[in-house]
């Protein structure tokens, strides 16, 4: 969705510019949530300041909103359906190696050092094991970005 | 004792998205442990069995996984109300922390301490997303065929980048032949 953004915001309306785009993008890339949600939102705020941002992220939001919704209201009335719950069977393993196969990817290209590694794996055994809230895998990161930096 | 009333869970809802919505860093995926914590662990308004296929039909839907998730599990908690409640406290941080926070940010980035704090999130968020697979891979594996599935699948993704959405669809298609 963000190349689109792009396209249609700084090239096609002309509502900021590349630099202002690209200076803004990289921040909220920094910042938790959805990345086309955060980016609509920088958006819409640098144009026409909190209700830009609204409605740029009703209108990110909205669709997709409306579609989802819809699938689960239907899957709500058909899951009891057999052959439902056997395509559920055969995709829900997919899923979890879709999801495995991102962890690979983002450990491959986003950690740069051993030390992340080891600390990436002892964060998810803590949440795994000990059954620590996920929340603090996210504050014992940035306290140990925070602890070791030179 | 009863049910609660669905105003509450309403509430419940809201409160424990704002939470998802604040800490995920790492992109939608990064945000399915905490809504399972939420949903599943802490509320039980959803099985693992029932998370894993929301998962699933969020992955296949058009948008966001993280957002698909939210509102997903905000409907089967409490309908309508819930999906829109669930939704908004997903974004909410995200509206403030770009709307107000922004400028703040944009000072301080390069700070030191922040690029340190920021550095440290990144295995955070693989970790994250590691919790995640690992989790649905324990709810969607329960016999050897769809161990299978999944070994086959991930070969599929990693040496053979298959669509995501296609990938599903066959594998559901397998599984709705092999299952009767």
């Amino acid at each position: 969705m963000v190349p689109l953004v792009r396209r249609t915001m700084v090239e096609k309306e002309r509502f900021l510019k590349e630099s202002e785009f690209m200076h803004g993008f990289s921040l909220v890339q920094a910042l938790p949530g959805v990345l086309a949600v955060n980016t609509a939102c920088f958006v819409g705020n640098k144009v026409r300041g909190v209700p830009g941002a609204l409605v740029c992220i009703a209108g990110a939001v909205m669709p997709s909103f409306f579609i989802i919704l819809a699938v689960a209201a239907v899957f709500g009335e058909f899951r009891h359906i057999p052959l439902l719950q056997s395509f559920m069977r055969g995709a829900t393993p997919a899923v979890a190696a879709l999801i495995a196969s991102a962890v690979l990817d983002m450990g491959w290209r986003g950690l740069d050092t051993h030390s992340e590694v080891v600390m990436a794996v002892l964060l998810a055994g803590a949440v795994l094991v000990f059954s620590l809230h996920p929340l603090w895998v996210v504050i014992g990161g940035g306290v140990w970005g925070l602890l070791r930096r030179p | 004792m009863g049910a609660p009333a669905p105003s509450m869970i309403v509430w419940e809802l809201f409160s424990a998205f704002l939470r998802v919505g604040f800490f995920a860093f790492g992109g939608g995926m990064a945000a399915l442990p905490l809504i399972e914590r939420e949903v599943v662990t802490r509320h039980g308004w959803l099985t693992s069995r029932d998370f894993v296929e929301l998962v699933a039909l969020s992955e296949m839907s058009p948008g966001p996984i993280g957002i698909n998730a939210a509102t997903f599990a905000g409907f089967r908690a409490a309908g309508v109300a819930g999906s829109v409640a669930a939704t908004v406290a997903f974004c909410l941080p995200s509206l403030v922390l770009v709307v107000v926070a922004f400028g703040i940010l944009d000072r301080f980035r390069s700070h030191s301490l922040v690029a340190s704090f920021l550095r440290g999130l990144r295995p955070a968020a693989v970790a994250l997303i590691a919790v995640a697979a690992v989790s649905l891979t324990r709810a969607a594996i329960g016999d050897w065929f769809a161990a299978v599935i999944a070994g086959v699948s991930f070969f599929l993704v990693v040496r053979k980048k298959i669509d995501p959405v296609l990938l599903i669809l066959l594998a559901g298609v397998v599984g709705m032949a092999v299952y009767r």
